[in-house]
């Protein structure tokens, strides 16, 4: 997985694999680090493990950007993790943005049966405080990235 | 959540609704901060108990604690639907104390009410997962309904397989637009009202009758 940091001319370096512990940011104020993690590294990871890959990375500063976003499930235990780790003048918690589902109705139960899966779309997600959408549409998700 | 874990989920509840008898539903008011959640609640349990459920404000996260009121009895057409209508905070992926400074509150007393609203949301996402039986998803149809907040919460009420309503509220408003909620969950009814003047609610109690009786 590619590790991508852009730099104050907007140029993006490639800084190599990350370790995925989030200890590896490199946010010394110069850039911004993204971490953008594949299907095939999540397909593996238990709930809490995709959950804390994330938070660590947004609370080292970095935008995390999934290739497959999260089921549902997983969705409501991130919000119940980010809201038990929101502290005053620290972590505000988190700005998360996907493509608007497909509004066919067919992700319940029996959509999940027939195999139809709506959670497999490009999902960023970043500190609350850095991370600003301008513009969404089923097609585009413009985002505002700042170094706050 | 995989494929067993949905069967499961979906005959427990099946099962549990099998032999709940005439007990209450449980009926989980839910949307984003300040879509007059804590309003309808308490439009709803003044018309058919007399009882508010708790204060409602202008200020973000008010509502900090679910708050239920159990057996409101509503009469529609000859029959009856009895319901527990759970009141819940305001659903969002950030709290910054900051924000209530600017409502005039002190500091020590803004932090305060952003642990508490941090501990109201994970609260109401647990209700979501476990304690509710149905939904009616409240938005301000005077502000845009495609956030990702409303994006996530109806797909996480869908992977539930919960009965949900969508109310569009303060029709009253001069920049209420129906027709965009609509427009945003075509899979879902909506429902316009403005639960702070009383409109529409006939149409409502209809609904809520039809969907969760």
């Amino acid at each position: 997985m590619p590790e991508i940091t852009a730099d104050d001319d907007g140029e993006t370096i490639d800084s190599g694999p990350p370790t995925g512990d989030g200890s590896d940011s490199t946010d010394d104020g110069d850039g911004i680090q993204i971490d953008m993690i594949s299907a095939d590294r999540m397909d593996g990871m238990r709930t809490m493990e995709k959950i804390r890959l994330i938070l660590d990375g947004v609370h080292d500063g970095n935008i995390v950007i999934l290739e497959q976003g999260l089921e549902p499930e997983e969705e409501s235990k991130l919000i119940e993790v980010t809201m038990s780790e929101i502290n005053p003048d620290g972590f505000t918690g988190i700005e998360i943005e996907t493509y608007p589902g497909e509004s066919n109705g067919d992700n319940g139960f029996i959509g999940r049966l027939m195999g139809r899966d709506n959670s497999n779309k490009l999902t960023v997600i970043g500190p609350a405080n850095r991370i600003e959408t301008l513009h969404k549409d089923e097609t585009l998700i413009s985002t505002l990235v700042t170094r706050t | 959540m995989g494929l067993l874990t949905s069967l499961k989920s979906s005959v427990s509840r099946a099962t549990s609704t099998l032999f709940a008898g005439s007990e209450p539903k449980r009926i989980g008011i839910y949307g984003p901060p300040n879509a007059g959640k804590t309003t309808l609640a308490n439009r709803i349990a003044r018309d058919w108990t007399g009882d508010a459920v708790g204060p409602e404000s202008h200020v973000p996260h008010e509502t900090r604690r679910a708050r239920r009121k159990e057996n409101v009895e509503i009469k529609r057409n000859g029959k009856s639907v009895t319901i527990d209508v759970v009141d819940t905070p305001g659903v969002t992926t950030k709290v910054d104390y900051k924000e209530f400074l600017e409502h005039d509150i002190e500091k020590e007393d803004a932090v305060r009410r952003s642990r508490e609203a941090t501990e109201g949301v994970a609260e109401a996402m647990h209700w979501l997962r476990e304690d509710v039986d149905g939904v009616i998803y409240v938005l301000d149809s005077a502000e845009d309904p495609f956030t990702q907040v409303n994006t996530m919460l109806i797909g996480i009420i869908e992977s539930q397989d919960l009965p949900v309503l969508i109310f569009a509220n303060k029709i009253d408003l001069e920049d209420s637009n129906v027709q965009r909620i609509a427009n945003a969950f075509p899979q879902h009814e909506t429902v316009p009202l403005s639960a702070l003047e009383g409109d529409n609610m006939d149409e409502v109690y209809d609904k809520i009758a039809e969907y969760f009786g």
